[in-house]
């Protein structure tokens, strides 16, 4: 099947709007490589040969489709409908990311550029980033904030097994936003032989359809496997959302299914304080950040704020532009969880059905279950379960006062 | 006090930015743009500054808004513009600076700033405040031609300048559609790259403002990476005027308080000595 034939059904349009959101606000030195980009990725996209090579590497080397796990002892504890995880944990990398760095990287190739640089926070993507470029042997670079470099000291250790330079982001909070910043200015400096490899749905267009599509995998695959496993397609889908690409992913494929409820879960942090939380959709408001004009957490006068969320993935102040769109339309809901509630969950799946989540799927699951617990049992809840937790030891054991 | 201002008897109407570039033009010369972010180093000082940069001979003046997320500058205005809130700097104030510096100085004024304190402001709102400070145009990085058409259209009842940006990657039909949309002057962003000084100019410089210069009437002006009076000597041979920014950021910084003013204006009159187009012998 050729990538993103399924729907575009919410756009974008030739000039990269989803309704009002979206667009490229970006340094004019960029705008050719956008375009060189988009007209490089439309040729891809119909292209039979790059859909194969690209459904080769999923299923040889990512090792997809991952599966669809009936989480029975979740669904008692909840009390309510059916659980089904989406075990995206179970990719190679251990996250989703990999779906969109591998696709990105077989763009790069076809662009003729040889060196990649990409942005990180919790260390996920930038570890997909660095395992696809080690496998096209493209040098890599990652940027990467010094606060999450510290709390994600173990991903950092993997992108240098895997050959990539990790460049530390002392700007701002020193967080992904900030990452980002300093990716864009690398891409401006170096765009004539560098391509960013962005690792949500968020940036100019075309990326926040580029990633999608790239993502949208997960969609396919877990539309498929409920009809296999239930006979009917789920009442919910459940995902967290930083930038939200697991979540845009997943949601996608099932757009048109009017009959399926969507639930994008922000992270709530440790309170509805604007600098407390990186609930963008819920409690931020319209702006322009990375490229694109999106919802966004801001102060009165425009300037981007803090944002805080025990998991490092979710910890940006900015959001998909389509994800906007969503929720404007009304077709996705979106909802907060915070630390606590999501730290429980983590626990939860741990102990009732053996699979430690990474902290940011932990917040789908926090809503997941208390969703579930609300419906009756003839209905189904399906949860992205975008990554797995070994990155959060030591976040989780300090949460815990555990000394490891 | 220095012998090269500008004279400005036969400019009538303060900061105009076509008469500015017609009189630089005149007096065998390119324009002199300096930048400077408002709110730094203080949001006391920086208009004493400005001044200072006018009486060195500085041509026109661009206030920098500080923003929290300055993509398209490099480690020097990122500083700057992290002071500049850190001091309480912002959209406002900014404004409010502009009309104080109108009363002082003839130079065109121009804001220079992000998409995003300006959206949130208000476009509609902005133009008006704009207008009412005595601002004569707007630069705004990440704003190319195809999203600007809310912000043309708010700033055209008070014939304010939305100063287009073109750069050196950009091919002959972005060139042709930048300079359709253009008006004031067009910049020419020097180099592939951020803000912030560099040691020399890109060497694909003279053929990019030559494919710029094809297009379009305007006066350009060259910036990003300028620091120097040699090179300030360079773009004279090739375009209409030089912007200056992070080497006056760096200036202050190197200097006492007490001497920043001083300093500014020696600098400026240093670069604006640079100004002047080589005069070429008749066979």
């Amino acid at each position: 099947m050729l990538l993103g034939t399924e729907a575009r059904t919410t756009g974008p349009d030739a000039r990269g709007h989803f309704g009002r959101f979206g667009g490229r606000f970006v340094p004019e030195t960029l705008l050719p490589a956008l375009a060189e980009l988009e007209k490089a990725y439309e040729v891809a996209r119909a292209d039979a040969g790059f859909a194969d090579e690209l459904a080769r590497l999923n299923r040889d080397y990512v090792g997809r489709p991952t599966a669809l796990y009936p989480a029975a002892r979740l669904s008692e504890r909840a009390g309510g409908a059916a659980i089904y995880l989406k075990r995206e944990d179970l990719a190679h990398t251990g996250a989703h990311k990999i779906n969109n760095a591998l696709g990105q990287g077989l763009l790069a190739k076809r662009l003729g550029k040889r060196r990649v640089i990409a942005e990180t926070g919790a260390g996920q993507h930038g570890v997909a980033a660095a395992t696809v470029c080690a496998m096209l042997r493209l040098e890599c670079v990652v940027y990467m904030g010094e606060e999450d470099i510290q709390r994600q000291a173990l991903n950092v250790f993997r992108m240098k097994l895997l050959g990539a330079e990790v460049r530390p982001v002392r700007t701002g909070g020193r967080t992904l936003k900030d990452a980002i910043n300093e990716a864009i200015r690398d891409w401006v400096t170096n765009v004539r032989d560098t391509h960013y490899m962005i690792g949500s749905v968020v940036g100019p267009h075309p990326y926040p359809t580029i990633v999608r599509d790239f993502q949208s995998v997960i969609g396919r695959e877990a539309r498929r496997q409920m009809l296999e496993a239930s006979g009917r397609l789920p009442d919910y889908i459940v995902a967290c959302v930083g930038g939200g690409s697991n979540a845009m992913g997943i949601f996608h494929p099932f757009l048109a299914d009017a009959g399926v409820g969507l639930v994008g879960v922000e992270a709530g942090g440790r309170g509805p304080a604007l600098g407390e939380h990186a609930a963008t959709l819920c409690r931020g408001s319209e702006g322009v950040l990375h490229g694109a004009l999106s919802y966004l957490l801001q102060d009165d006068d425009g300037q981007v704020c803090p944002t805080h969320s025990i998991s490092a993935g979710l910890d940006y102040p900015g959001v998909g532009p389509e994800h906007s769109l969503l929720r404007e339309t009304g077709r996705a809901q979106y909802v907060a969880v915070d630390d606590g509630e999501a730290l429980a969950a983590f626990r939860l799946l741990c102990e009732c059905e053996g699979i430690i989540p990474a902290l940011e799927s932990a917040h789908a699951v926090a809503y997941a279950t208390r969703l579930a617990s609300t419906l009756d049992a003839d209905k189904s809840v399906l949860v992205c379960l975008s990554g797995r937790g070994d990155k959060d030891m030591q976040t989780v054991a300090a949460a815990l006062a555990v000394s490891l | 006090m220095s012998t090269i201002l500008p004279t400005s008897t036969d400019c009538h109407r303060r900061g105009d930015i076509k008469e500015t570039f017609a009189r630089c033009r005149a007096e065998g010369r390119i324009a002199l743009v300096a930048y400077l972010t408002v709110g730094y180093p203080t949001l006391a000082a920086t208009p004493e500054l400005v001044e200072a940069l006018v009486e060195g001979g500085c041509d026109l003046v661009e206030l920098g808004v500080p923003f929290s997320d300055p993509l398209a500058d490099g480690a020097t205005i990122q500083r700057a513009s992290q002071r500049a809130l850190a001091n309480g700097g912002n959209l406002a104030l900014t404004l409010e600076v502009a009309a104080s510096l109108r009363q002082k100085v003839e130079v065109p004024l121009l804001l220079m700033g992000y998409c995003n304190p300006f959206y949130r402001y208000g476009l509609t709102r902005l133009a008006a405040s704009a207008a009412e400070a005595g601002v004569q145009g707007l630069i705004v990085p990440d704003l190319p031609p195809e999203e600007a058409d809310d912000l043309l259209a708010a700033l055209a009842p008070y014939g304010i300048d939305n100063i287009a940006m073109a750069a050196p990657t950009s091919g002959p039909a972005r060139i042709e559609t930048i300079c359709r949309r253009a008006s004031g002057f067009v910049y020419c962003v020097a180099l592939t790259g951020v803000t912030g000084a560099r040691q020399a100019l890109a060497p694909d410089l003279g053929p990019f403002l030559a494919r710029v210069r094809r297009q379009t009437q305007l006066p350009l002006a060259v910036g990003f990476g300028l620091s120097r009076p040699e090179q300030i000597a360079a773009v004279a041979q090739l375009a209409d005027g030089a912007v200056v920014g992070s080497a006056i950021i760096d200036l202050i910084d190197s200097l006492p308080a007490g001497e920043r003013a001083a300093g500014l204006r020696r600098y400026a009159a240093s670069l604006r000595a640079a100004t002047y187009r080589p005069v070429i012998a008749s066979p």
